[in-house]
């Protein structure tokens, strides 16, 4: 196993139920998935999750253009999901694709642990610049919406 | 103590500051490379880690033996959030710029 490239965590005060459906249900995800430049459209991720299947990371534009396509690996609910991530021009380039792995843990206090281990991504670096931005906004959002029901001021993902 | 004291209190020394500027740099590295740039001792270095981990700015990997320590941003992104608005990023993105570019690439980062 390559060392990972980026690893984030955030504690978030719900159910691992809750944090696992927020990953794979676009109407949850449409409420905190922000993308990956600041002026953001608001995206879903967009599979049936099964290990094999492949999964598509779309803009809520209405254009229906993946921006973001990738296999399911592992997908185990609600404690660990698995994908591989890559652009859609470099879907069939396996040397290309990096990969993402979403650890939900239970912790003390009610807390839930969400570990986000990004994988491979030197193989792309100016997907490395884009994604290390990324993540930090997501799981700030969606801790957010999942202790308090809303996404943080500001945020344009609620459209 | 409450997430977000623990960060301002995980930020207010020097020491762990420079590591977090080392993760920055280099991301996912163990604690004998960590203490070749910090000019204290292995245990004092040790510590400051678990106070950076107890603040959730740093996360640790194990990849079998080897205990990685990766910069975590996610508490810092949420300081940001909290108190700067949308319209004014650009405007003090382009203050940092004006101030990187006026003082140099050498200034002091702690």
């Amino acid at each position: 196993m390559t060392k990972p490239d980026f690893v984030y965590v955030t504690y978030i005060a719900t159910t691992p139920e809750k944090v696992w459906q927020a990953l794979v249900d676009t109407d949850v995800m449409r409420q905190y998935w922000c993308g990956l430049s600041t002026d953001c459209p608001g995206y879903v991720n967009v599979s049936d999750w099964q290990p094999g299947s492949r999964w598509e990371h779309q803009p809520m534009d209405g254009s229906g253009e993946a921006r973001i396509v990738g296999t399911v690996i592992e997908s185990r609910a609600p404690r660990r999901l698995v994908y591989t991530w890559a652009r859609p021009t470099d879907a069939e380039d396996a040397s290309k694709h990096s990969q993402v792995a979403f650890d939900i843990e239970p912790h003390t206090d009610g807390l839930v642990r969400l570990t986000v281990t990004h994988t491979d991504l030197e193989r792309d670096p100016e997907m490395l610049a884009g994604v290390s931005g990324g993540w930090p906004k997501v799981l700030s959002n969606l801790k957010t919406l999942l202790e308090t029901g809303q996404v943080l001021p500001g945020s344009p993902s609620r459209v | 103590m409450s997430d977000i004291d623990k960060v301002f209190k995980a930020l207010a020394d020097p020491g762990r500051r420079r590591l977090l500027d080392l993760l920055h740099h280099d991301n996912g590295q163990m604690l004998s490379a960590l203490c070749e740039h910090m000019d204290m001792t292995r245990q004092a270095v040790t510590q400051h880690l678990q106070q950076l981990e107890a603040a959730n700015l740093v996360a640790v990997v194990w990849q079998g033996r080897e205990k990685l320590h990766y910069l975590n941003p996610v508490p810092l992104h949420e300081i940001h959030e909290r108190w700067i608005g949308k319209f004014e990023r650009a405007r003090l993105g382009a203050l940092h710029d004006l101030k990187t570019k006026l003082e140099g690439d050498g200034h002091d980062k702690t």
